[in-house]
């Protein structure tokens, strides 16, 4: 006796949500099985291995009925196919979007193409995430892109909206998307200390106040895109440390504000010119694309990595970036005050969150 | 010119990409209906286009309205080459042609295509204006109106109950037809269902003709079936209840006969009355006649003249009884009279309800059933009729029997069955038949006809005119008693039908009860039931072996009189099993296959009070020399017994102890008697009446002399009883539990078992038909584990054998949740208040107050009762594992729901290139404050798709029925060609059965409808070829379209004016 045909169709759609990670998670309907009878769902609830292989069968092929709708997930809301609850729904959604962070830090700042595509394999063997689900995270990430790519607007709402992502979820996409189109690099050993939520952190950041749409709201509102003529103009902060006036003056200005204050005063005097120096010039070369993906390199190399040889605690750095941007704006001699705000602000914002172990 | 239809095309939405090139469609859409067609522009390059088209008027006959389906089809718009079809909707009109259903049908339909199923929506508004003609009304039947239900309706009220209606119509089945051989297959599958709808559409007007023929303005349980009888054609027929129904007005008004059933078990005994009081003064209340009084304005002529000579007698006698005070052996004898004077003028006193108003059950006999085979001949004139041209004329065809050269219709065949039914009730002394239905099985060129139904003794007050005054209508409802009446023996103790064993009522002590009773009706409310009830279930198989012809038809009469007795041993050895002693909603089918024979009988068992307590089972042995084998029987025995007891503990029966000197009457010996009286003709007259009773056995004894035997009482020991929380009936309701939670969940489940075909032998095959059933229903209890408690209700199984080795079957039923606690309680109640009852005074005068006693004493929990229910609820509690998930979920649930409706409203308000502030430095610099901001999220969240429920059950728990829409019957066939990459047969079915769920629910949607009630899956035709990579799937279901209002809802708006509630309701199930 074999079951040829064995299907449940209720009314509402049935979504149990055990099952769902599990297909989410790329198993197959025999690992699925397996896996659940490990759980003591057997024990609890008296049945039989037979009918947990029907029950698994069944919401996987409801899953895969439901997939096609998920790509495209107002599509789900319309749909008269499924009945489905509102708030099913919304869980459908979110968990079909949500990634694995292992997975994410793979990804992010590669380009999303067929190329990367075939690397899944490797990922998938390092992370111990199966292929599966790999490719539907990966699937996900270009499929969001190729959506708001061409958008206009805010990132974030234009992502919610055409994917009923939660704010939480949509700002993570957001990032992923602005990474995965300036091409971060976020791969070098230097940065594996890093997590994605650093990252996505940073990528905020620089939605708001370094791209087209943070400054001009009127024209072509791109959120993905850094503002080209912002990065032209932050040659123009090189007059800090290529003056040497202006350099010492700058450096007096944060010593006399941190006198005393500061746990590593000396270590900090020691080092100015040297961090001054590496951040202004990350800052001029933005110009260049190849620059502009070592960003997070550079940073790193040029200013995390030497604070925290010398061992600064975090109260510090703060400390030491806001007085470094701010004693700016008494350096007569610097004409680019608005500039230096927009760069600064930003990436102190970053240094801070990417200082730490 | 008696009707104008208007449609207006307003949109579509989700269309598929039909240009490749562009990835875009030129979508256009044809209106058809009759020979009229309509077109609208095409509009260019888009999935979701606009048309908003004008209205298109078709100005067309009543009688074409009535028949026709209204077809809209999208099309892509080709310039070179032909326009690619997308796919059609059909719409019945139907529901537009009575005044008090819908107005108008107006939303979103899936657009379906029979090879590739749901391709998109299409928003569409119909609406139809009748001009009143009113010399024409013989020819059409518009204004009838059609209820699936098995019961009256809950928002109406019957006034008179006419009786049976039936109608069918023959055509040659456009599958077989040669021109099928040249067409695709897509051209083929939208002939059938075109003339499907076609066909159903006008039995609909023939059977609403006879309708108004008696005097009715209503068809109830109506039942429509098709028979696919391949190469000899296509056959479409229905039954139903004719009725004079009036429509209650307001819902402050409804009789708790109309109350959601729940409620009606919360108020016996008095349920025919909503207010106790008036009980207390006595018989005479004017109050009471409320109830049944006619409204003395419509008086309806019969049409037939005999019975209103009948009816002037009527009062006199009827008062005359009256006043014996008891029910009295006259009294019986001149009720039967006018039952029989009511109903012998109809043809066949059958009526396909299964619950009635109270009263109108007086008795009951037992199930009657009739079996014949026939031979299904090709038609000898294969001119093809109609449908692809524009007539729409039918030819009854000639059906010829194999053993006769005179042309037999398939009238005369029915016409047949139904006298045997008739006499069968006949001779148990009864007049009438309820619960009626009639079936077949089909393969090849061998079809079995079947019908059954429940013998009874009806009230005559329902079946006639509304001439019958008040006064008399109280003397007899205070002389029939209600509660125990109906288990009473219709028939004569001297002569009776068949060898039974009669004991006292256990109730009344003053009549006489049959030990056990089979019915295929309803369990009435007003029953005295102990504990709950269980789904009963008997499977068998019987290899036949493969003949032609007149041969193979031989061969299955001649087994179908084992089947029958076999089924019916089975199932009273089950219910014995579970310590009952009544089955209801009883339903024996018998499917014939290439190579055997399946049956399959469902029930719900109970303990009714009335009947007798079970006797046990006895397993004798035929070799009592042999000391290990009398050692095994005895073993065998104890797990019997141990059986017995375990299940009258898990269904809370224990019936109180009544001491015997009571009326003196002979305690029973158990003893198994049969109800069921049936017969198997084979086209001729030869009727072979079977006795199913066991001889003159004092007691129930299994004997085991073979390993057959064995086998069967193995068999009986495995059928495992559900999980806790968990119960099960084939019934609207179940027996002992009546505290329905809102939520329920309808589903459809179908298995389809390969047989390996090596070495099949009937025990083989009955243990894998009886595996498949169980593994089946563990898996319905597993899936809806997150419900419990809940029960599954109206759990309705279909066999079928599409093939030598393939056995089929669709499961269709409701899972309703239930308070536990509260259940406990009212049950509990019960069982004190039958009590009482028993070991109350015989005086049925002195009765009514001694039960308000018992009334009022009940209200206070007593403390035996609250140890019992405390004890049971922490004896079958939730495994922690389920209670926890279901937590888990609602709290996600609330989260989720609040920003889905969030971005919603976002979408709206966000615009394109909308303005957005510059974030300073200084503002961003504050981490992440303003980023990770928590909005708002608004207090509930409306679904997109208004939610349409689904059930089979005629009530839905915990809401009132405002209003009925009419009555959804669609047809949908579903091929492929791609069988593998549509996910196999599994995949393809599901995906078929979820889009059939949602085109039911858009029409209803459509109709401004949120439920479908007494839904019904009649029939899921599967036929696969994986060899060729390809399946096809024929659907057919039915129900009742209505809008119904949450009783906490009714609650707050009930000062408003009902209308308002309809229409929020209407709204609801809208687009949006």
């Amino acid at each position: 006796m074999t079951s040829e045909l064995d299907i449940f169709v209720g009314n509402t759609t049935l979504i149990d949500e055990d099952v769902y990670r599990l297909w989410l998670d790329g198993y197959s309907v025999t690992d699925a099985v397996a896996l659940r009878v490990r759980s003591g769902i057997l024990e609890q609830t008296g049945a039989t291995a037979a009918v947990l292989q029907s029950d698994t069968m069944d919401h996987y092929r409801t899953f895969h009925m439901l997939e096609r709708l998920l790509h495209a997930p107002p599509k789900l809301l319309h749909q008269l196919i499924f009945q489905i609850p509102p708030s099913r729904q919304a869980l459908l959604i979110e968990r079909y979007y949500a990634f694995d962070e292992a997975f994410v830090r793979e990804v992010l700042g590669k380009k999303l193409s067929k190329g990367t595509k075939k690397d899944l394999d490797d990922i998938s063997t390092k992370t111990g995430i199966t292929l599966k689900s790999c490719r539907r995270q990966f699937d996900n990430f270009k499929r969001v892109f190729k959506v708001v790519e061409e958008m206009r607007g805010s990132l974030v709402d234009n992502i919610q909206q055409h994917f009923l992502l939660s704010d939480r979820l949509a700002r993570d996409y957001a990032a992923i998307v602005f990474f995965a189109n300036n091409r971060f690099e976020t791969g070098k050993k230097k940065l594996q200390y890093l997590s994605f939520g650093d990252f996505a952190f940073c990528a905020e950041l620089m939605i708001q106040n370094w791209t087209l749409g943070a400054v001009d709201s009127q024209m072509d509102d791109m959120d993905m895109d850094l503002d080209k003529e912002f990065l032209q103009d932050l040659k123009e902060l090189k007059v800090l440390v290529a003056d040497k006036d202006l350099l010492d003056l700058h450096k007096s200005l944060v010593c006399t504000a941190l006198r005393g204050k500061l746990g590593v005063f000396s270590e900090m005097e020691a080092n100015f010119k040297n961090l001054s120096r590496g951040l202004v010039n990350v800052a001029a070369k933005l110009t260049h694309n190849k620059d502009v993906r070592d960003l997070f390199v550079d940073l790193v190399e040029k200013f995390v990595e030497p604070c925290r040889s010398d061992h600064w605690p975090l109260s510090d750095v703060r400390f030491f970036l806001n007085q470094y941007s701010a004693s700016v704006h008494s350096l007569d001699g610097f004409r680019h005050q608005t500039l230096w705000d927009r760069y600064m602000g930003t990436l102190r914002g970053c240094l801070l969150r990417l200082y730490h172990d | 010119m008696p009707g104008k239809l208007k449609v207006k095309i307003v949109a579509g939405r989700h269309l598929p990409v039909m240009d490749r090139a562009s990835d875009l469609t030129d979508a256009f859409v044809e209106v058809k209906f009759g020979n009229t067609t309509f077109k609208t522009d095409v509009y260019l390059k888009s999935l979701n286009p606009q048309w908003n088209s004008e209205w298109f008027k078709f100005e067309v006959d009543d009688e074409d309205l009535q028949d026709e389906p209204l077809q809209i089809t999208v099309l892509d718009h080709d310039t070179y080459s032909a326009n690619d079809a997308i796919g059609k909707v059909y719409i019945d009109i139907d529901p537009l042609l009575y005044s008090e259903a819908a107005t108008v049908i107006s939303g979103w339909f899936p657009i379906y295509d029979t090879i590739h199923g749901i391709r998109g929506e299409i928003n569409v508004v119909v609406k139809v204006d009748l001009f009143n003609d009113l010399n024409r009304f013989r020819q059409s039947s518009c204004g009838v109106k059609f209820f699936c239900t098995t019961s009256i309706p809950k928002c109406y009220r019957a006034v008179i109950i006419h009786g049976f209606v039936e109608e069918l119509v023959v055509n040659e089945d456009p599958e077989y037809q040669w021109i099928d051989r040249i067409r695709t297959p897509r051209a083929s599958n939208e002939a059938r269902q075109r003339l499907i709808s076609l066909m159903s559409g006008e039995l609909q007007r023939k059977i609403g003709l006879k309708v108004l023929e008696m005097r009715g303005n209503a068809v109830v349980g109506y039942l429509q079936c098709f028979d696919l009888e391949g190469e000899s054609g296509l056959v479409v027929r229905a039954i139903g209840t004719a009725c004079t129904l009036d429509k209650l007005s307001s819902p402050a008004a409804f009789l708790p006969a109309c109350n959601s059933p729940s409620k009606e078990m919360k108020e016996i005994p008095f349920n025919e009355d909503p207010n106790p009081n008036t009980h207390s003064s006595g018989p005479s209340t004017p109050l009471k006649n409320q109830t049944y009084s006619f409204s003395p304005s419509k008086s309806y002529s019969r049409q037939s003249s005999s019975s209103d000579t009948d009816l002037s007698l009527t009062p006199k006698t009827g008062m005359g009884s009256g006043s014996a005070g008891k029910e009295g052996g006259p009294f019986k004898a001149l009720l039967r009279q006018q039952t029989q004077s009511a109903l012998e003028q109809r043809e066949f006193p059958f009526f396909t309800l299964t619950a009635f108003p109270p009263g109108f059950l007086v008795h009951v006999g037992g199930v009657v059933s009739a079996r014949s085979v026939k031979l299904l001949d090709r038609i000898h004139n294969p001119a093809f009729v109609g449908i692809m041209g524009n007539t729409r004329s039918y030819k009854l065809l000639d059906w010829n029997s194999f053993n006769s050269d005179e042309p037999e219709t398939r009238d005369a065949w029915w016409a047949e069955i139904r006298q045997e039914i008739k006499s069968h009730a006949k001779a148990l002394g009864c007049h009438a038949v309820v619960g009626y239905s009639e079936s077949t099985s089909i393969c090849e060129e061998v079809c079995i006809l079947s019908a059954s139904g429940t013998a009874a003794v009806l009230n005559p007050r329902f079946l006639q005119d509304g001439t019958v005054e008040g006064c008399l209508e109280q003397r007899l409802e205070e002389n029939l008693p209600t509660r125990c009446g109906f288990c009473h023996i219709p028939y004569d103790e001297l002569n009776m039908p068949f060898p039974a064993h009669l004991t006292y009522c256990y109730n009344c002590r003053k009549q006489k009860v049959p030990d056990v009773l089979f019915t295929t009706i309803d369990l009435p409310t007003d029953a005295t039931v102990i504990g709950k009830g269980c789904l009963i279930q008997a499977r068998l198989c019987r290899l036949k072996k493969k003949a032609q012809a007149e041969a193979n038809a031989t061969a299955i009469s001649n087994l179908l009189p084992f089947m029958e007795y076999e089924v019916h041993t089975q199932l009273m050895n089950k219910l014995k099993l579970k310590g009952m002693n009544a089955l209801f909603g009883l339903r024996i089918q018998i499917t014939v296959g290439e190579n055997m024979l399946m049956g399959l009988a469902s029930a719900t068992g109970v303990y009714l009070a009335a009947l007798p307590t079970p006797g046990g089972i006895q397993i004798a042995g035929k070799t009592p020399n042999d000391g290990s084998y009398e050692q095994h029987i005895s073993h065998m025995q104890k797990k019997i017994n141990d059986t017995i007891a375990k299940n009258k503990e898990l269904y809370e029966i224990s019936p109180p102890e009544i001491s015997e000197e009571i009326i003196g009457s002979p305690i029973p010996e158990p003893r198994q008697r049969s109800r069921l009286l049936r017969s198997q003709s084979e086209s001729s007259d030869e009727v072979t009446e079977l006795d199913l009773s066991h001889g003159k056995k004092d007691a129930f004894v299994l004997e085991i002399d073979d390993t057959d035997a064995m086998e069967d009482v193995h068999s009986l020991l495995t059928d495992v009883p559900p999980p806790s929380g968990f119960y099960s009936c084939n019934t609207e309701i179940m027996p002992g539990i009546n505290n329905w939670t809102s939520e329920i969940q309808m589903f459809t489940s179908v298995r389809v078992i390969r047989l390996s075909s090596l070495n099949l032998t009937n025990q083989a095959l009955n243990k894998n038909f009886n595996d498949l059933c169980e593994n089946l229903l563990k898996s319905l209890y597993f899936k809806l584990r997150s419900m419990i408690p809940c029960c599954l209700c109206h759990v309705n199984f279909t066999v079928s054998l599409p093939e030598d080795e393939l056995i089929q079957v669709t499961v269709t039923a409701v899972a309703i949740t239930f308070d536990k606690n509260q259940a406990l309680q009212t049950t509990k109640t019960h069982v004190e208040k039958s009590l009482q009852r028993a070991s109350t005074d015989n005086e049925e005068l002195l009765q009514f107050p001694l039960e308000l006693c018992s009334d009022s004493l009940s209200s206070h929990p007593l403390p035996p009762a609250k140890e019992h229910l405390e004890s049971a609820s922490s004896n079958s509690g939730i495994p922690a594992a389920q209670r926890a998930t279901s937590v888990d979920y609602s709290s996600f649930a609330d989260r989720c729901s609040s920003w889905i409706e969030l971005i919603k409203l976002k979408a709206q308000t966000i615009r394109r290139g909308s303005i957005k502030t510059t974030v300073t430095v200084e503002k961003a610099s504050p981490v992440g404050d303003g980023n990770f901001r928590n909005r708002s999220a608004p207090p509930c969240a409306n679904s997109t798709v208004g939610v349409v429920k689904m059930t089979p059950l005629s009530f839905i728990p915990g809401a009132k029925i405002t209003k009925y829409l009419g009555i959804i019957n669609m047809f949908f066939i579903r091929e492929t060609t791609s069988l593998r990459e549509e996910g196999g047969v599994s995949g393809f079915l599901h995906a078929f059965i979820a889009e059939v769920f949602a085109m039911v629910r858009a029409h209803v949607a459509a109709l401004g409808g949120n439920a479908v009630v007494s839904y019904i899956m009649k029939q899921c035709v599967f036929m696969e070829n994986p060899n060729k990579n390809q399946a096809q799937c024929l659907i057919n279901v039915s129900g009742d379209a209505v809008v119904f209002v949450r009783e906490s809802d009714l609650e707050v708006v009930s000062t408003q004016q009902p209308t308002a509630n309809c229409q929020s309701s209407c709204t609801e199930g809208g687009p949006s």
